[in-house]
């Protein structure tokens, strides 16, 4: 009825099939990608941790430094506490943390960081002498640490990292007694 | 007893799915109609075991069986029973199983269907509905199992489905409940529909697919999914505007749409399934867009399932979205596979579907609905792109970053602005051809009496000039659609020698896919409006009140007369409400009572506004804070929005005309198909 | 948004909390709307996709108490936004920052739009200035009247014949 110009079936020329499979392919990668990079920690237990800055709040330190990189501490053993003043559940840990920092600082062989996660310095300065941490602490700076350690985004989590700088041991929740935070120490010797 | 029955028919329908896609592809390329058959009778059967696992978990839920994890999780003994029937949905595992439920029965009354002529699509359409169900039932089956219960093992409670080596059954004393978000009458039946909408556009892919397998590629498959993608649609449209309605009633932020990204994902298939609205009428009417039509029915496929994912998988967290499961990798490779093989095959039949005719005038109908398509697709790429670029982002430079309201309202806004234009305009334009000339003549009318509606606005109501364009164009909209519904009425009555009414309702009534798009479009002016008054001219202050103090905004005057708190221990909810008198003008206009609602089992809160709305603002007050002491006062967040009751009136317009245009008058399949119109391959012009 | 402002006497709820900071109060303490118009454009980690003005969780009631504490120290409002982003990273603003690979978010829709409108232009083109025969669509429905005539009446007259 029309125009007889051509009867060939014309399919897609290869440079289009080409650029559409590299564009599709491409895009799902990059969100699969995306996407196991958000759901996994970078940290995973059993391998080295990636090193961080640690700037601690004023009036802490740790052997008169204000600040450090986690790989400043390779020897001992770490044990990283992220909380937050908003947590209720991190109140319920609170002085046993500090119970057990008093029973390994003499040692020096194992460092308690507390990482204080999405929190203000008003918040933190009430919550630290509430509880009369001595400890060093740490804001956790545009929340670097949290995105290398923090499997839940949740507070509270716990992280203790060998001699090595390798992640040991992570708790999930607040410890339930000092006892518990000692044998999740010893469990990693 | 449930659990086990529950749990047996969910295995046995997922191994009945499985062999209903074998048979029907044996059947298929065997050219065996016993097998299709037999494939057909496996599809149907899926639904009756899937109904009666549903009834099983809802059993459950309704009796308070705690040792179920799923039930533990979502109910609570306190909640009413309608609710713990709803908790179904509430929770990601019943979510799952919800959505295989319905895709089984529409799958089913899909297949019922007499085929004569389409017989060769069924074996196709089955597999495609077979597969989809055994991924979802697959992943309520094997890892989100609503059936699971709590054991007691050495002293630890532990989910198990079967009862592990020397376990006994843990069963807790009460629930957790359902998140008090859900419990909103809105947040009822927000989920199903949007599901139903998710779920019926697996249909028109089915069809689609099996379109391009069996090389059927005419518009065979439109026609007979047409109906189905406009209720699909209808129930997708009716879910976003509860949505939003549910938003602003319970999230307490004074807003309806927050641009998150969860909200975004069921909106992409909205658009996506907006724009196949309109590009199916071109490839119906011109034999068109044949490709195009393909890739969008495609994407919206991808899009629901990626939609659901979204929704369930908490990669992308946000208020409506609370989990964090290991589904999320399976979604994603579903969702790949189904659209590499999408793609291969419309490669594969490319030259089939090779369009029929010419584009004539670049002013046609067919050039503006493809614009139209262009600036739907514009929408969706800033959406899709604002969606995941958190997670491009995080990947490439280990920091998060949020994308929120700003960014989309500055990159949608002139796209939406561009199509209020386009609807102006197109229902104007002639399939075929139009001129500048002809559009002109149609229009000027309603453009002149626009420019004054907007001029009057200019003098008494705003100054703004970006609400100023709005209005233009909703004005623009509405003279050029009702026009068209006058002048055809008219024009009918004189043929006719009908009365006005008369001729305009069996004007209507015969062409109901037309004028209740029209409707669809003044409607979706009416809620422009109201987002325009809220976007633009929402006012908001904040004030902490002692007993009779007063808090005046945009002409209104609170005063805070007396705060009561109590505890309602049946419901399980502890009360705190606030009386606040309004005045207006000096003049006393009645009593508001925001709400702070405290749910014990869930330990949220639950902030509910006080709010007065009339077509001309909403007064939205929120209790923000109050003083255990008496006297010591509350703080209040009071938010004007105005013209925001346009929105939910237009949406209400919206839904009736929706159903205007989808309900059934006569089986789309004995319409006449467009006759005389090569329907090979013949003509080399590429259509899209 | 818009600020209002207005001349209720403020009480000061929250200052019980913030026993430990000292205010350097010169004028008025800033009230709950200037604080709102910042806590508007930020976005707590806490309660994601929820601007920090409306959140109620604890964590984000500390946050606007902070933001308040910056406020009467004579903080302006850019150099608050700068503190927040910098203690808690990029996240917290309402979009990604206009720099480095940031600017992805912005670039790309554009581009790809723009991409998308040549595209379909050229292809209009040449569908429309391609030589035609005669007449192709011959059965559409509201066929191609010439554009003489008034192609509305003729949908009409062509949609009546349907009708009958």
């Amino acid at each position: 009825m029309t125009e007889e110009t051509t009867n060939i079936k014309r399919g897609v020329p290869v440079w289009a099939q080409v650029t559409i499979w590299t564009f599709l392919v491409g895009l799902l990668a990059l969100v699969g990608f995306g996407l196991n990079r958000a759901r996994n920690p970078m940290a995973e237990i059993g391998e080295p941790v990636p090193d961080f800055d640690i700037v601690y709040y004023e009036g802490y330190e740790y052997k008169d430094k204000t600040q450090m990189k986690l790989s400043d501490l390779q020897g001992k053993v770490v044990v990283i506490n992220i909380w937050a003043s908003w947590c209720k559940p991190c109140e319920q840990e609170a002085a046993e943390l500090e119970e057990a920092w008093q029973f390994y600082k003499d040692a020096d062989d194992v460092v308690f960081i507390g990482v204080d996660y999405v929190d203000t310095p008003a918040g933190a300065n009430e919550y630290l002498t509430k509880f009369n941490i001595t400890f060093p602490n740490a804001p956790d700076l545009q929340s670097t640490i949290s995105s290398i350690l923090n499997r839940q985004m949740g507070v509270p989590e716990t992280y203790i990292i060998d001699r090595e700088g390798v992640l040991r041991h992570v708790k999930i929740g607040p410890f339930v007694s000092v006892d518990e935070i000692k044998s999740a120490i010893q469990s990693i010797e | 007893m449930f659990v086990e029955f529950g749990y047996g028919v969910l295995l046995v329908s997922f191994l009945v799915a499985i062999y209903s896609i074998f048979a029907a592809i044996y059947g298929a390329t065997n050219k065996s109609a016993s097998m299709v058959e037999s494939a057909r009778r496996a599809m149907l059967l899926t639904f009756p075991l899937l109904s009666l696992s549903a009834a099983a978990l809802v059993y459950l839920l309704v009796n308070n069986h705690f040792e179920v994890s799923f039930v533990y999780e979502v109910t609570s003994r306190s909640m009413p029973t309608y609710l713990k029937v709803t908790a179904w949905w509430g929770g990601q595992a019943g979510s799952l199983l919800f959505w295989s439920w319905l895709l089984s029965a529409f799958a089913s009354a899909v297949t019922i269907r007499k085929w004569d002529r389409d017989i060769e699509f069924l074996p196709w359409v089955i597999v495609i509905c077979s597969t989809t169900l055994v991924f979802f039932v697959g992943m309520v089956a094997f890892y989100e199992n609503p059936f699971t219960r709590f054991w007691l093992v050495g002293g630890n409670v532990e989910p198990h489905l079967f009862a592990p080596l020397n376990a006994t059954l843990f069963t807790a004393d009460d629930g957790n409940g359902l998140n008090p978000l859900l419990r909103h009458p809105g947040m009822v039946i927000h989920p199903p529909m949007l599901y139903l909408g998710f779920v019926s556009y697996v249909i028109p892919y089915a069809f689609a697919m099996a379109a391009l397998i069996t090389g059927r590629t005419d518009d065979r498959w439109i026609r007979l999914t047409r109906r189905w993608s406009l209720w699909a649609w209808l129930f997708l449209s009716f879910g976003l505007v509860l949505g939003g309605r549910w938003a602003y009633d319970v999230l307490g932020w004074g807003g309806y749409w927050g641009w998150d990204p969860v909200e975004i994902a069921a909106f992409m298939p909205w658009l996506t399934g907006t724009a196949f609205l309109h590009s199916v009428m071109i490839q119906e009417k011109r034999g068109l867009l044949k490709h195009w039509n393909m890739i969008l029915v495609i994407l919206t496929y991808a899009l629901v399932i990626f939609g659901t994912f979204l929704t369930r998988s908490g990669v992308l967290s946000s208020v409506h979205a609370f989990a964090n499961s290991p589904i999320g990798p399976l979604f994603m490779g579903f969702v790949s596979i189904s659209l590499i093989v999408s793609i291969a095959l419309v490669i594969w039949r490319w030259p089939d579907l090779r369009g029929e005719t010419e584009m004539k005038s670049m002013l046609s109908r067919e050039a503006l609905f493809l614009l139209n398509n262009l600036l739907f697709m514009s929408v969706l790429v800033v959406c899709f792109w604002g969606v995941i670029f958190p997670l491009i982002s995080e990947l490439f430079t280990g920091q998060k970053v949020t994308v929120g309201p700003p960014f989309y309202e500055r990159a949608t806004a002139p796209l939406f602005a561009a199509l209020m234009f386009l609807m102006g305009v197109a229902p104007l334009s002639a399939w075929g051809h139009s001129t500048l000339q002809t559009l002109g003549r149609s229009m000027w009318k309603s453009a002149v009496a626009a420019v004054v509606v907007t001029g009057i606005l200019f003098v008494t109501y705003t100054k703004n000039i970006i609400a100023l364009v709005g209005f233009f164009l909703i004005a623009l909209v509405i003279f050029v659609t009702l026009q068209e519904f006058w002048r055809a009425a008219r024009a009918r009555q004189r043929a006719q020698k009908e009365n006005f009414l008369t001729s305009l309702s069996r004007l209507m009534g015969r062409n109901r896919r037309r004028y209740g798009g029209y409707i669809i479009h003044i409607s979706m002016m009416l809620m422009a409006i109201g987002i325009l008054g809220i976007e633009l001219f929402q006012t908001s202050t904040q004030g902490s009140l002692a007993k009779d103090e007063q808090l005046n905004i945009s002409g209104y005057t609170l005063q805070y007369k007396e705060l009561a708190s109590w505890d309602d221990r049946g419901e399980g909810v502890n009360y705190t409400r606030a009386v606040v008198d309004v005045y207006k003008d000096g003049e006393y206009i009645g009593e508001l009572n925001p709400r702070i609602d405290y749910y014990f089992d869930s330990q949220q809160n639950m902030t509910i506004p006080g709010n007065r709305s009339t077509l001309n603002d909403d007064l939205y007050v929120l209790l923000v804070d109050w003083q255990p002491v008496s006297n010591a006062g509350a703080t209040f967040k009071v938010y004007v929005n105005p013209l925001v009751n346009w929105l939910w009136i237009g949406s209400l317009a919206f839904m009736v005309g929706i159903i205007f245009a989808a309900w059934p008058d006569r089986d789309p399949a004995e319409e006449p198909a467009r006759s005389g119109v090569a329907r090979s391959s013949k003509q080399t012009s590429a259509a899209d | 948004m818009k600020k209002f402002f207005y001349s209720f006497t403020f009480a000061f709820l929250m200052a019980i909390l913030f026993t430990g900071v000292s205010f350097a109060q010169d004028t008025t303490p800033p009230t709950d709307d200037e604080v709102n118009a910042i806590a508007s454009q930020l976005y707590c980690p806490v309660c994601e996709s929820t601007p920090l003005d409306v959140c109620p969780t604890e964590a984000c009631k500390d946050w606007r108490e902070q933001i308040r504490v910056m406020l009467s120290e004579g903080k302006s409002e850019e150099e608050i936004l700068k503190y927040f982003e910098a203690q808690y990273g990029a996240r917290v603003l309402a979009e990604p920052p206009k720099k480095g690979f940031y600017w992805l978010i912005y670039l790309l829709p554009p581009a790809i739009i723009l991409l998308g409108a040549v595209i379909l232009l050229r292809s209009m083109k040449q569908w429309t200035t391609k030589p035609v025969a005669e007449s192709t669509g011959t059965g559409e429905v509201g066929g191609d009247s010439s554009p003489a005539k008034d192609d509305y009446v003729a949908r009409l007259e062509e949609e009546l014949k349907k009708q009958k």
